[in-house]
């Protein structure tokens, strides 16, 4: 097989979209789980290798029982990938991030009535393939703050919106952002800007001391940027397939 | 109520049985009730250190599994009678601990004794993360070399996430130890330096413990190294830890310079 690429340095990060099973935990939870738990005995791996949103908008939960419910659910093998309708207080690093803007699709029929209110929608639509119109009319670019910094191992995936993360971002640490990266500390990882296709995102950091940066899916890894910018403050952006990058004052 | 105290770092190596059994032996020479007890399942060390492995009858697998109850486990210090050891089992594996018997074993604990210091096995599994689960207070053990502090940095998150007490919304004291200092290699800028450990990991630091042959010399003796010889470099880094650990804001000096660095690490907001 022969592989011609234009530049060996550039690869694309493309956005795609899935069909989503939402599910809606109703309380009390220990009955929804007695229920979950009938529905895959009757239907046996209806969850396996599906895309599972879970929907708390109407649930008052906190975020250590948050953090239980997606527990139970993953000894029951549903694995959860996106959380909707959370405070963002609600939820931690450590889970599946939040998502928006997912439209409704037609209900799921799981053969018997009892079963838990099941439905499936798009799980949010990469920027690039929505209509411009929608783009515009779009509210508020919605964002996240973390208060502390992203240790070796951990990522923050936010694939809405901006992420502002206030400390460092470790050597073996990433964020992944639909919009810009602002790191109030130094960037030692990874940081991910306009992940959904978004050339229009940028990244900026306190010191930069990158292990690889990437806009809109074009990337550098820490050897091929420029030296002068080392372990200084830095804003970078694209300008078509290129990154460039200043220093901030 | 006594207080947890979790030895860990990622890394094997970089000193945590070293210190677990230091820092444990110099609370009890301040007169506080301690236990350290061996959480490294099938590589126990922490007998050896503390010279003890010739008197171990009971391990903390027997406690968990009923086959022994706690006092009859414990193993008193030749040395100091306020000074405890719960051994680890040698010859089984790190699946005998069950998160129910090591929650029971440490609530005992914490009703006998002031301080419980928890060695720690290497790694992020099962082992490590037990060690850590009860822990009011962690102990970060590091060298001043990229490989360890990134392995600490990994711990740290794992601190904010995985405790009995990071789960119930509350934050975990977490502390820097950097242990095995190195002031000729570090002289030559072979090492990492102290401030850039301190920048990236961002937790306190309560000590610098230096690289010494008293700490190899104490432990073939079956010995903390507070004990073997208080007056050595390591041993008396080893007391300003535990007062650090303790609340005292003493001011701390790297090996090998004369320059404090206190304003500038408690200058600095922790983590
Ligand atoms: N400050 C020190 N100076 C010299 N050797 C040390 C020091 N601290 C630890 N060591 C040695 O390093 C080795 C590993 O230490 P240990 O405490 O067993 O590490 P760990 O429990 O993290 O695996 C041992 O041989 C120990 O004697
Ligand atoms: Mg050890």
């Amino acid at each position: 097989m022969t592989k011609v690429l234009t530049d060996a340095r550039s690869i694309r990060i493309k956005g795609r979209s899935f069909l989503a099973v939402v599910l809606t935990p109703e309380a009390p939870l220990d009955d929804w789980i007695v229920q979950l738990d009938d529905l895959a005995a009757r239907s046996a791996g209806f969850f396996l290798g599906r895309p599972v949103v879970l929907d708390v908008a109407d649930l008052d939960i906190d975020r250590k029982g948050l953090t239980e419910l997606i527990e139970q659910l993953g000894e029951r093998n549903v694995r959860i990938m996106g959380i909707e309708g959370a405070r963002p207080s609600q939820v931690g690093p450590n889970m599946p991030p939040l998502m928006k803007g997912g439209r409704p699709a037609a209900d799921v029929d799981v053969t018997e009535e009892e079963a838990p209110k099941v439905d499936l929608r798009n799980a949010p639509e990469p920027e690039a393939d929505r209509p411009k119109a929608a783009a515009e009319t779009r509210a508020v670019t919605q964002s996240i703050v973390i208060n502390e910094p992203i240790r070796s191992g951990q990522s923050v995936i936010f694939p809405e919106g901006d992420v502002t993360v206030i400390g460092s971002v470790a050597s073996g640490a990433e964020v992944i952002a639909g919009g810009s990266i602002h790191i109030y500390g130094t960037l030692r990882g990874r940081a991910m800007a306009g992940s959904l296709g978004n050339a229009q995102a940028r990244i900026f950091c306190t010191k930069l001391e990158a292990e690889l940066i990437a806009i809109d899916g074009i990337y550098k890894m820490a050897e091929d940027m420029d030296q002068d910018f080392n372990g200084r403050p830095v804003q970078l952006w694209l300008e078509g397939d290129i990154i460039m990058a200043e220093t901030l004052i | 109520m006594g207080k947890v105290i979790v030895v860990t770092s990622g890394k094997g190596g970089v000193g945590k049985t070293t210190s677990t059994a230091a820092l444990g032996a110099a609370l009890a020479q301040r007169g506080e009730k301690v236990a350290v007890v061996d959480f490294d399942v099938g590589l126990r060390n922490l007998d050896l250190v503390m010279g003890a492995e010739r008197r171990v009858v009971y391990d903390i697998v027997n406690v968990i599994q009923g086959d022994a109850k706690l006092p009859q486990a414990l193993i008193r210090d030749k040395r100091l009678e306020n000074l405890f050891l719960l051994p680890a089992s040698q010859t089984r594996d790190k699946d005998a601990l069950t998160p129910e018997g090591v929650e029971i074993v440490m609530n005992d604990l914490k009703r006998y004794f002031d301080w419980i210091v928890c060695d720690s096995p290497a790694g992020i599994e099962r082992g490590a993360t037990l060690a850590m689960r009860h822990a009011d207070v962690a102990v970060v053990v590091t060298n001043p070399e990229v490989s360890s502090v990134r392995d600490s940095d990994r711990i740290i998150g794992l601190l904010d996430a995985k405790t009995a007490k990071a789960e119930r919304g509350e934050r975990i004291e977490k502390h820097l130890l950097l242990t095995r200092y190195d002031a000729v290699r570090a002289e030559r800028g072979d090492m990492l330096k102290v401030e850039d450990v301190l920048d990236i990991l961002s937790i306190p630091l309560i000590g610098i413990i230096p690289e010494s042959t008293d700490v190899l010399r104490a432990s073939n003796l079956g010995s903390p190294v507070t004990l073997a010889d208080a007056r050595s470099a390591p041993a008396m880094a080893y007391f300003d830890a535990v007062r650090r650990l303790t609340g005292e804001p003493l001011p701390i000096t790297i090996p090998g310079e004369k320059r404090g660095i206190f304003g500038k690490i408690f200058g600095r907001k922790a983590a």
